[in-house]
């Protein structure tokens, strides 16, 4: 007897093929997020995320003063739970009368920015470049990681200070400088993984039926590295939240007229026996904030990738 | 077999140090602007035939690969250039600043590791105790921490408040400590002079503590995921079975092992023990390099930025240059 295969119209595969995309991709992360409330750590970490995320976003919602300009009269006022306190303010005046929490708030949208775009960015960058040397390997390979070898030799802040010296502070800039080394981290990663995942039978497979470098590489290899290039990433956002606050703390990050809690620390620095709160709220918001990151991403690592534990 | 990697190890770390000291040299051209006009100020009353000796002082008249080549070239000797506003030769402020920078980094590593190693080690040894738990949440917070603001927290609690410690500097002004070699600690040594020694000592526990603390925290976590790793391993077990005593087999058998991993995150430390020491150096007042390279980029003082960066580099190629030796030591697969 004989059978015809039913003919399917291109359109309708297509449409098949990725509602069982879209199935698996709900499925998974329906499974990720119950495993991230057994994670009682993450869950809490992420939390936190989502709430500086949110305060930075409507920060002009959320507070009415602006985050620049200050009233003289209230200079150094102390925050409203200790004696002499306002509950204006609610903690504290800066040296020019600014309302600290609006400060802090504001100052969450230049360290999440930051460290969100540069890793961002860094990771992209590292990525394709990773991607490419480690598939096809060669005289581009051989360039691009003596190059990467190079900026290894680096010390990271040291490097985005001196990069700082010469082109000048600002937010672009700074942002410049910390992708300008931070792509090399997620590029080794790429490399290892491509150069490691193109031995195996999958790949060889999909050369079979006739797919073609790229296909091979986004469609195939990729979807098995992503979780670990994740992962890195969220780990290292605090990181480099710390280097711009550390850089702004020195003077040679944000400018001063955009509130960062680095420069706020370090301004802090000449009130430190009259007025501890300057210099001190606006490292507590910076640390709870970069715990919170990491808990998340170590979370994250536990859940996806706990093979990871032991570079990162 | 060891010899011939060593010896590899230090062949592939001269073009890295070259390409190191290519790279800070390109730094100096990302600045907008001719870094002479931005020497002298913009609209500043110099005379055209001034900035043009200027300009061929500093070799700025020539070609770009001219310029690298009189830099490498000069670099090789010893010759880092002039400092813009000192007017003396870059080496020698840095090698002035030097010896207190290096005082401070040793600090920091010494409390690093005796505060680390004794944590890591327990942690793992009486994993999920209360003991575990509080040091684990310590370095975690130690890794979140940044290390600017945690010197001032130090400062208002234990300078500020307490009066323990001083707040900056590296000995106090009435001290009477006679010139030697730089570093305090040892100078007040030789000299027998109680005074100075305490008043240098106290000077370095914050500052030190400070520096010290991230990379306690680090290494306290990899020493312990480490030992867990090799506590659990064949020979261990074999030790123990063999009736060899309980810190025996931490000590000799399991420790020894986990070594090898935290040798190397040892090594990569170094990079954060150099750039942090630029920012705990402002927090304390700590006249080292890092301080002076701070103030020369505030100076605009291209040359003496530029040849502390290179030192900065060319110590950490060094460091793990070292690290990598005394991996090849450490660990018994090399040797096969």
């Amino acid at each position: 007897m004989e059978t015809t295969p039913p003919t399917v119209q291109p359109t309708n595969r297509l449409i098949h093929l990725w509602s069982i995309r879209l199935k698996l991709w709900l499925r998974d992360t329906k499974e990720f997020l119950r495993e991230l409330i057994l994670h009682p750590t993450a869950l809490i970490g992420g939390i936190i995320v989502i709430l500086y995320i949110l305060a930075a976003l409507f920060a002009p919602q959320i507070t009415s003063y602006d985050p620049t300009k200050g009233n003289l009269r209230d200079r150094l006022k102390p925050p409203a739970f200790i004696e002499g306190g306002m509950k204006e303010y609610p903690l504290g005046t800066d040296a020019q009368g600014r309302d600290l929490l609006t400060r802090i708030i504001y100052g969450a949208r230049i360290s999440l920015i930051v460290g969100v775009v540069s890793v961002g960015i860094s990771v992209l960058i590292g990525s394709i470049l990773g991607a490419l040397s480690g598939f096809y390997r060669g005289k581009l390979d051989a360039i691009i990681s003596r190059f990467a070898d190079l900026l290894m030799a680096f010390p990271f802040l040291i490097f985005a200070i001196g990069v700082m010296a010469f082109i000048g502070s600002g937010v672009t800039n700074l942002i410049a400088a910390l992708i300008f080394k931070g792509w090399v981290e997620f590029f080794r990663v790429v490399r290892g993984e491509m150069m490691s995942e193109k031995t195996e039978e999958y790949v060889e497979a999909a050369k079979v039926t006739g797919r073609g470098n790229l296909a091979i590489i986004v469609r195939e290899i990729f979807p098995n590295i992503v979780q670990s290039i994740f992962v890195l990433a969220t780990l290292r956002i605090g990181e480099m939240i710390i280097m711009e606050a550390s850089l702004s703390f020195l003077g040679l990050g944000i400018p001063p007229h955009i509130p960062a809690w680095g420069s706020m620390v370090a301004s802090g620095r000449d009130f430190m026996l009259v007025a501890w709160w300057v210099s001190t709220i606006p490292g507590i918001a910076l640390m709870i904030l970069v715990l919170s990151i990491n808990l998340f991403a170590e979370g994250l690592r536990d859940i996806l990738d706990p093979r990871l534990k032991t570079i990162a | 077999m060891k010899a011939i990697k060593i010896l590899e190890r230090v062949l592939v770390s001269i073009p890295i140090m070259f390409g190191v000291a290519i790279i800070v040299f390109l730094f100096m051209r990302l600045t907008p602007g001719d870094p002479v006009d931005i020497m002298m100020g913009r609209g500043g009353a110099v005379s055209a035939g001034e900035i043009e000796k200027l300009r061929s002082e500093f070799n700025l008249d020539k070609p770009l690969h001219v310029q690298l080549w009189l830099f490498l070239t000069d670099a090789v000797k010893g010759d880092l250039g002039y400092s813009y506003v000192q007017k003396t030769p870059v080496t020698d402020l840095i090698r002035e600043r030097l010896p207190a920078t290096i005082e401070l980094a040793l600090t920091a590593l010494l409390f690093a590791l005796i505060i680390s190693f004794p944590i890591g080690i327990l942690s793992a040894v009486w994993q999920n105790s209360l003991l575990d738990r509080f040091s684990m949440a310590g370095a975690f917070m130690g890794i979140s921490m940044p290390g600017f603001w945690m010197g001032i927290i130090l400062i208002l609690v234990f300078a500020v408040k307490l009066h323990w410690l001083p707040v900056q500097g590296r000995i106090d002004f009435d001290a009477q400590l006679a010139a030697g070699t730089g570093f305090f600690v040892l100078d007040s040594l030789l000299s027998g002079n109680r005074a100075a020694l305490i008043s240098s000592l106290k000077h370095l526990v914050l500052p030190g503590f400070t520096l010290g603390a991230g990379i306690a925290a680090i290494l306290a976590r990899v020493l312990r995921s480490s030992m867990l790793e090799t506590l659990r391993s064949d020979y261990v077990v074999l030790a123990r079975s063999k009736g060899s005593p309980e810190w025996n087999v931490v000590l000799k058998h399991a420790l020894r092992n986990a070594l090898i991993p935290t040798v190397t995150v040892i090594g990569l430390q170094v990079g954060v023990l150099l750039g942090g020491n630029m920012i705990i150096e402002t927090v304390f007042s700590w006249p080292g390099l890092g301080r002076m390279v701070v103030a020369a980029i505030f100076q605009r003082d291209f040359p003496l930025v530029q040849g502390s960066v290179m030192v900065y580099a060319i110590t950490f190629v060094l460091a793990n240059l070292i690290v990598d030796i005394l991996y090849t030591y450490l660990n018994p697969k090399i040797a096969l």
